[in-house]
């Protein structure tokens, strides 16, 4: 399963070139960036690991690519996300998240179901074992 | 126009008998209206040989306090305070016999937290007037003492996104279709479909209730066990606009119930339910973490024809101060009415926290939001993936972009209609990230992409020759013009 989490995931996977771009967008927004990285990437989870704090005041993207390159080597068996943080007054969200890197095998998910009443059933999302995971 | 008042007071101004409004004290020239007053400006057509101030002034009367002829018992109230006041009439640029009319109200007039009793003291009686011959409430300014009493989105821009963990693009949504005679089954498919090639939503049509083809468990059921088959199947976050829409209260709040208990993220009404069937559902959505999507079904009634009824841009401050967290403003470039400047103050009142005046875009006022909730509006109707950077352009980001036929009409299936839209989407916004002239290489970027995409370059051939352009009625009056320099 190719996990279609973030904001440019249907397209092919970012090339260092393409993710400086963002980041140097994000910069000029004047929003913070921040690497996180998982190695469970289900969709309610909200809190990923921090590479760091979020970089504040950083006026070139090849800081934050050299983090990245940093991050990768470390956890490059991980998904691995950018996003900008936005302070102004009525954000103070992430404006924008993205991948920059996958592991080599992606999580796959399946649906557990419990019968409840009536017709109803109760859904949970849960992680396959890696070992029945497809390749 | 704008000169004298002419006001009667004392003992002579409640002489029995009738007297001009424009006398007994609803047009004052001289007013300067408070920052608690609310304000309503009207576009006044008075019948032939009406008087504009004095049509003007009736219409601030018969909204406050007046009736056709004077009454004693005004002298046991504090009435000079109650009575709305005209203090301003404008010719309407372009059109003669139109007038707009500057109303302002004090704030005790109006029950706090209230739609219902607003709408009711502002367009509640004066529509019918027989001395005009049209009447349109154009636009509103709320003060800041009044927009606190409501409780506002129940969920807003910024926690939705939150919650569905997806930031820095627009939404993407399909309206099931055919909108009528689909089973529970067959509809569960449409959204699975959907959802799986890659839209973040799809929605029930305003008229998708509870029918002899699909009754509204069968649906509900369905369509949750596609909206988890699809969550699992992407690892993201996916929903289904069920729409709780009901003859009854009990009704609608029995199939919201059965949305939350089923672990629906949204639920849907439409706008025909009421002020207050609307406020009671946007108070049970904050309660109960729910994003409440509004379809404006039957707005065009009313707001669609620039000389009579209710701007949208009122009906849109109304539901942000009742409490919805998404609704319908238009496309621009879509099948339905939508000019771009006024379509753009739609959006800016859903969006900011403060509007500045802007009369090319149809604002009138200074409106402060308080920082209550953003809703999001939503773009539905007649779109496709080929108009990706003029709907990027037009719309900005914090929008839902819903592709009815736009998806489920893919010659290659749904999901492939999903991915194409998908596709569209992240590769407009990866451009204009980049700093792109996106707007102009619009087609270029989109056809890039779909040199990797069978599915968008599918989409891009069978759409290319649609769009819509008719003339919109509603339009504003104002256009901006360059400044001298001296």
């Amino acid at each position: 399963m190719k996990l279609t989490q973030g904001c440019f995931s249907f397209l092919p996977d970012l090339t260092d070139d393409q993710i400086t771009k963002q980041v140097q967008y994000c910069l000029a927004n004047g929003w913070a960036v921040n690497i996180e990285f998982t190695d469970d990437p289900h969709p309610r989870n909200t809190y990923w690991e921090m590479w760091g704090l979020p970089m504040f005041d950083l006026q070139d993207a090849a800081g934050v690519m050299m983090e990245l390159a940093e991050c990768r080597r470390v956890y490059g068996d991980r998904y691995v996300r950018i996003s900008g943080f936005d302070s102004s007054h009525g954000w103070e969200s992430v404006r924008i998240s993205f991948l920059v890197n996958r592991p080599p095998q992606e999580a796959e998910f399946e649906l557990v179901r419990q019968e409840v009443g009536g017709r109803a059933i109760r859904y949970s999302t849960v992680r396959k074992p890696a070992a029945h995971a497809s390749q | 126009m704008n000169a004298h008042a002419g006001t009667v007071r004392g003992k002579e101004r409640y002489r029995s008998g009738t007297m001009e409004y424009a006398r007994m004290g609803y047009w004052e020239p001289d007013y300067v209206p408070k920052d608690t007053d609310v304000i309503a400006l009207f576009r006044v057509t008075p019948q032939e040989g009406v008087d504009p101030i004095e049509a003007s002034a009736a219409v601030a009367g018969e909204s406050s306090t007046a009736t056709w002829t004077v009454v004693w018992t005004d002298r046991l109230t504090a009435a000079e305070k109650y009575r709305a006041k005209c203090y301003r009439v404008d010719p309407v640029p372009g059109t003669p016999g139109s007038y707009f009319a500057y109303i302002a109200y004090d704030l005790d007039l109006f029950e706090p937290g209230s739609i219902a009793n607003l709408s009711a003291s502002i367009i509640g009686n004066v529509f019918g007037f027989k001395p005009l011959k049209a009447l349109r409430l154009e636009d509103m300014r709320f003060p800041v003492a009044y927009v606190k009493t409501f409780q506002g989105p129940a969920t807003g821009i910024v926690v939705e996104r939150e919650r569905l963990d997806k930031f820095g693009r627009p939404l993407l949504g399909a309206t099931v279709k055919p909108k009528l005679g689909l089973s529970g089954r067959n509809y569960g498919r449409v959204v699975y479909e959907a959802l799986k090639g890659g839209l973040d939503f799809t929605k029930d049509d305003e008229n998708i209730n509870s029918q002899p083809f699909m009754h509204w468990r069968d649906r509900f059921l369905y369509c949750m066990e596609a909206v988890n088959r699809a969550q699992a199947a992407s690892g993201e976050v996916k929903g289904t606009y069920l729409n709780i829409t009901a003859g009854t209260m009990e009704d609608m709040y029995e199939r919201a119930e059965l949305a939350k208990e089923l672990g629906s993220c949204i639920v849907m009404i439409d706008l025909v339910i009421g002020y207050t069937a609307i406020q009671s559902m946007a108070k049970w959505a904050r309660r109960n973490d729910m994003i409440l999507h509004l379809h404006r079904a039957g707005h065009s009634t009313y707001t669609r024809q620039k000389s009579h009824g209710v701007s949208f841009r009122v009906i849109a401050k109304w539901m942000r101060l009742a409490g919805v967290d998404h609704i319908h403003a238009g496309t621009v470039v879509g099948k339905l009415e939508g000019d771009p400047n006024t379509t753009r103050g739609y959006y800016d009142v859903c969006r900011e926290d403060f509007n500045p005046t802007r009369l090319e875009h149809g604002l009138f006022f200074d409106q402060s939001w308080a920082s209550l909730n953003k809703m999001m509006p939503v773009a539905s109707g007649g779109i496709h993936a080929g108009q990706m950077h003029q709907l990027l352009d037009l719309l900005g980001e914090d929008v839902v972009l819903q592709f009815g036929g736009g998806t489920i009409g893919h010659p290659m299936g749904i999901a492939a209609g999903a991915i194409a839209n998908r596709v569209a989407l992240e590769a407009m916004i990866l451009a204009r990230n980049e700093g792109r002239d996106y707007v102009h290489e619009g087609p270029e970027i989109l056809a890039r992409a779909a040199e990797t995409c069978t599915p968008l370059k599918a989409a891009l051939e069978v759409w290319k020759d649609v769009s819509f352009n008719y003339e919109s009625t509603d339009t504003p009056d104002f256009v901006p013009t360059a400044l001298e320099t001296v």
